[in-house]
């Protein structure tokens, strides 16, 4: 468990946390190592995991019939990975795939989320990191829709 | 010699880059005795009974034989542009305008970030930096594309990447299963690109909006302004800072720019009205 902490500890999501809280979190942390092609979640699967991205390359994809799995992003390196184990329903909205070896840091959603009842602190510090990434990736996504290298 | 009037340069080689993108290497048949530029300048190419357009030199500084363009079949002229074949004339004016500091940037790490066709401009200080790369600290070059596809001189990015003392990272902004790169814009890579903010000095390249984020998260990583550098493009017709065409606020893109120190332009970048 304290090398989990140490790893945690310098990942940039949990940076300046204080170690309380991020003993808080260690109790709902597990390492996991996802190999290239396989899926951390897919689509409409419960959302019960946070994911903290250590190393490697994780694709998020929505699957079209006509064109097959579009990928939206990728996420790598000192990324994190997904919401929607704080919002209900608690669902996948899309799906995540390792493109190549990846470790993450696996939270457990409900774990977390009961915690973060228990400690409002907590979750108003969880809160306020995952806005910071809702904000870049809303930000990116809408530079990505203007299709700046289109013809137009 | 007269700048307005060109001269006569033969296209030695069309190379198809991307679906819309494409390279003429040229040679003049004047007598002119090779072609001197420094990364970043451009020349005014005209296509007889077509038009005249400034597009950026892509090509290697070192080699002076050979004048190198790339450009992207979009417009009247490049449309035209794209079908000229071997020994076909254009008219060549040029080089103008002010280059890309690279002599400046010795000593420093170099962040270059380009996006789409504004790779081109960018080529040739890739070619000086490596020609000098014992001057230069770390050496990264940041790429956004539209689509896998869209990815100019792959190739040769894959060729300068397997030396070793290069980072080249590249994106696309839309891809599908088989592509294992990265996907998302071009400023996503910054927070975690490998330089060091105190001893860096970027250069940007590409549509004016995503210089503009671009910029915005490199004062986030603790560059300075001073060591922002971009490309500006505007509608140039001389070239050489007499007509007035491409006049942003109290400089002309053609004379004072293109590439200017974003401390200089600051205050006209991203206004409406300029």
């Amino acid at each position: 468990m304290e090398s989990l902490e140490k790893i945690l500890t310098q990942h940039p999501f949990v940076e300046g946390l204080p170690s309380e809280h991020i003993q808080l979190i260690v109790g709902c942390a597990k390492n996991v190592v996802f190999e290239p092609g396989k899926y951390l979640f897919k689509e409409n699967e419960e959302a019960n995991s946070f994911y903290i991205i250590r190393s490697g390359k994780v694709a998020l994809e929505i699957y079209s019939p006509e064109v097959g799995s579009i990928i939206i992003q990728t996420l790598g390196e000192g990324d994190i990975i997904g919401w929607s184990w704080m919002i209900p329903p608690y669902q996948w909205r899309f799906d995540a795939r390792a493109v190549e070896l990846t470790r993450v840091i696996e939270l457990d959603g409900t774990c977390l989320r009961n915690k973060c009842e228990i400690d409002p602190k907590l979750g108003y510090e969880i809160m306020k990191r995952l806005a910071n990434v809702f904000e870049q990736r809303i930000h990116a996504m809408r530079i990505q829709l203007l299709d700046l290298y289109g013809k137009n | 010699m007269d700048v307005m009037i060109p001269a006569n340069f033969k296209v030695q080689r069309f190379i198809k880059e991307t679906h819309d993108t494409f390279t003429l290497e040229l040679k003049s048949f004047d007598g002119r005795n090779g072609f001197s530029f420094e990364p970043g300048q451009f020349n005014m190419i005209y296509i007889f009974g077509v038009g005249e357009i400034p597009i950026s030199i892509s090509g290697d500084p070192n080699k002076k034989g050979v004048l190198v363009h790339t450009t992207r079949a979009v417009g009247t002229v490049t449309k035209e542009m794209a079908k000229l074949k071997k020994d076909e004339v254009v008219g060549i004016r040029g080089p103008f305008g002010r280059p890309w500091p690279v002599k400046e940037a010795i000593g420093n790490d170099i962040l270059l970030v380009a996006g789409g066709i504004g790779l081109a401009p960018l080529r040739p200080v890739i070619y000086y930096l490596l020609s000098n790369r014992e001057y230069f600290g770390k050496i990264i070059l940041l790429y956004g594309a539209r689509t896998p596809k869209d990815i100019l001189f792959r190739k040769e990015l894959e060729k300068f990447r397997s030396r070793l003392d290069i980072d080249i990272i590249v994106t696309v902004d839309r891809a599908v299963k088989n592509w294992t790169g990265n996907v998302g814009v071009v400023t996503t890579l910054i927070p975690r690109a490998p330089f060091d903010p105190i001893n860096t000095t970027a250069m940007i390249c590409g549509p004016e909006i995503m210089m503009r984020y671009t910029i915005v998260e490199l004062l986030k990583r603790g560059l300075s302004k001073e060591n922002i550098f971009v490309s500006m493009e505007r509608n140039m017709k001389c070239g050489v800072g007499f007509c007035g065409h491409c006049q942003y606020g109290t400089e002309f893109i053609c004379k004072d720019g293109p590439v200017f120190n974003f401390k200089e332009i600051e205050h006209l970048f991203a206004k409406r009205e300029i």
